[in-house]
């Protein structure tokens, strides 16, 4: 065997015939987030147009623009435009930034969370977040809390259920040896069983069909209540924190080779599943409050991701926001058209396709996830 | 760079891990702690890789307390193969070995051209160049083990700490790797399962049991027939490797 008799200077495991790639090293791509970027971004621009103009009251691409133009800079208009006009600027145009928005960081924050608690299944809901939001919500609307709030109460409610629920997670499931990935995921889907019981009580206590609906807004999700107002607080949280995870890349790639792993390399585990716990939750509160609980996005994107550009997180995270922003403005676009005047809840959609896209692509021979 | 276990405990669920356990590692030399499972040798390494803090004593790294080093900082200096696979996502080889650079590199910041040059070099040296672009989930046992060996070279530490590194590996990557750790001068501190290779390889050899230091010693003087019995269980005969001189065990196996 030839590796004994090496001479020690140049010690190698390498046969002799073991011809070396000389491109080997450079890091490899199944496709460049530069590229997918590329084509994602204009994508995305010709989705929001695309949806901002298609509805009950169809309107031209070139009619949106000029409306949007109209509404950026305040320019004049033709008097029998108006009621047209005022579908695109003050519906549809906050509705599919919000769902744009909301999908960008559903996919973010989905990344993140299956690094955070290294699983596969997790998604930004696994850790009691949406539930948690649900219980405020439902609360607030059922006992007429926060009210000082005027319309912005319900959603004030979430984003403290959800920051409530997490914090509570958060200290149950700590133990003298840290937080283990698994002790996280457990406690989360415990005590979303309990958020939801709860929510259920209150329910039943309560004789009102409003509340009902609540219960099927916040569990299914949807973006009919879109309006200037809830975008910017939403818009900043999302893209703000989506900025410090796309920064994180490189620990995030550390942590997932395993808690010692990352130790060894320089990265603190704990400290950095800290990080990423706030920013989650924060991200995710701020989503649910004004959009619900909105399925399957959080848990598919990620993996779709994965397949196209690899596993690296530094492109994980710059490609995922884009695919579950371009996902989630047709996902609207179809709950609220395809049964129009109708709505379905956004949630039916994101599963009716989520769930068999998720199936084929597991079924894909080459993509692995943890143990063959 | 020295290394030194001073007085090192581990208590944790009520339970000693680790008692009272020192030990040096002198600059450039091979230390190897071996012992039945369970008596605390990948603890006390974890210790060194700061995966774990000792409850009690300390270690030191070129004399200074390691606890008064940055996470960081002590990985520019000390590489860890853990008994850890590997992860659950499919990196690729290239992408894995690379997050060797972590503790050098500032957030995101992209590999320079010397650092791509080591992580080459490092492939090339563990036999996996050729793999560069599979993922690491789609390898053998051997093939991913020897894949973060050179994640570990690839952090350029001036010690190297290794949990069962031959775990997998066939022979020839074997007797490769223990060959390829000597010539590179590192300080080195390693559990091995294998005695005999242990004997081949470690100018030092300690032996754990429940958690204490019962042996140290060159390995003439550890690995005895009367030790073997009693810290393994296990009747060998010791014989003189007819090259070297070092010291190897024959077993027997009875139905």
């Amino acid at each position: 065997m030839p590796s004994t008799g090496a001479p020690p200077g140049a010690p190698t495991l390498a046969a002799p015939d073991a011809t070396a790639d000389p491109g080997a090293a450079r890091p490899p791509r199944r496709l460049g987030a530069s590229a997918a970027t590329a084509v994602l971004v204009p994508l995305l621009a010709v989705s929001v147009l695309l949806a901002i103009g298609l509805g009950s009251a169809g309107v031209a691409p070139a009619d949106t623009l000029r409306y949007l133009w109209a509404g950026l800079t305040g320019g004049t208009i033709r008097a029998d435009e108006v009621p047209t006009y005022q579908i695109v600027w003050q519906l549809r145009t906050p509705r599919v930034l919000l769902a744009a928005v909301v999908g960008a960081g559903l996919g973010a924050v989905g990344v993140a969370v299956q690094a955070m608690v290294r699983n596969p299944l997790a998604d930004p809901y696994v850790l009691g977040v949406s539930s948690g939001a649900s219980v405020g919500a439902v609360a607030v609307g059922v006992f007429g809390l926060l009210s000082a709030l005027g319309v912005y109460a319900v959603s004030a409610g979430a984003f403290a259920g959800a920051l409530a629920a997490t914090l509570l997670v958060h200290l149950l499931a700590r133990s003298p040896l840290g937080t283990t990935p698994l002790r996280l995921v457990l406690t989360g889907v415990a005590l979303s069983f309990g958020f939801q019981a709860v929510m259920s009580a209150i329910i039943y206590f309560t004789p009102s069909g409003e509340a009902t609906s609540a219960v099927l807004f916040w569990s299914m999700g949807g973006f009919g209540a879109a309006t200037w107002g809830v975008l910017p607080p939403v818009a900043a949280t999302v893209v703000a924190g989506a900025l410090v995870l796309r920064a994180l890349g490189r620990p995030l790639d550390a942590l997932a080779l395993g808690d010692e792993s990352a130790a060894s390399l320089g990265v603190d585990p704990t400290r950095v599943r800290r990080v990423l716990f706030g920013l989650t939750a924060l991200m995710t509160g701020a989503m649910v409050a004004v959009s619900g609980a909105v399925g399957f996005v959080g848990l598919v994107v990620p993996h779709v991701v994965r397949i196209l550009v690899g596993a690296g997180h530094r492109r994980v995270l710059a490609v995922a926001p884009l695919v579950g922003a371009v996902f989630m403005v047709w996902a609207d676009l179809a709950a609220r058209g395809l049964v129009a005047p109708r709505e379905l809840p956004l949630g039916t959609i994101t599963a009716l396709v989520g769930v068999p896209v998720f199936i084929v692509l597991l079924r894909r021979r080459g993509y692995l996830f943890g143990s063959r | 760079m020295d290394l030194r276990l001073d007085g090192v405990t581990v208590e944790a669920a009520g339970r000693t891990l680790v008692h009272d356990l020192s030990l040096d590692v002198p600059d450039g030399g091979v230390v190897g702690l071996v012992g039945p499972n369970g008596s605390g040798k990948s603890t006390a390494l974890r210790c060194v890789y700061r995966a774990l803090r000792p409850t009690r004593g300390a270690v030191l790294l070129g004399g200074t307390d390691t606890t008064a080093l940055s996470l960081r900082d002590s990985a520019r200096s000390v590489a860890a193969l853990t008994q850890e696979n590997g992860g659950e996502l499919d990196f690729t080889v290239a992408e894995t070995v690379a997050l060797g650079r972590t503790p050098h590199l500032r957030g995101n910041a992209p590999l320079s051209a010397r650092e791509r040059g080591l992580c080459r070099d490092a492939m090339e040296r563990m036999d996996v160049a050729h793999l560069a672009d599979r993922g690491v989930l789609t390898l053998s046992g051997g093939e991913r083990q020897r894949v973060l060996v050179a994640r570990c070279l690839v952090q350029e530490p001036e010690v190297l700490v290794l949990d069962e590194p031959t775990n997998h590996l066939d022979v020839r990557h074997q007797v490769g790797l223990l060959s390829l750790l000597r010539a590179t001068g590192l300080t080195v501190l390693l559990v091995l399962h294998d005695l005999n290779l242990a004997a081949a390889v470690c100018d030092r050899i300690g032996v754990l049991e429940h958690g204490r230091l019962v042996a140290a010693g060159t390995p003439t003087d550890i690995l005895t027939a009367p030790l073997v019995k009693r810290v393994f269980g296990v009747d060998a005969e010791v014989v003189a490797h007819p090259r070297t001189g070092d010291p190897q065990l024959l077993y027997t196996v009875r139905p």
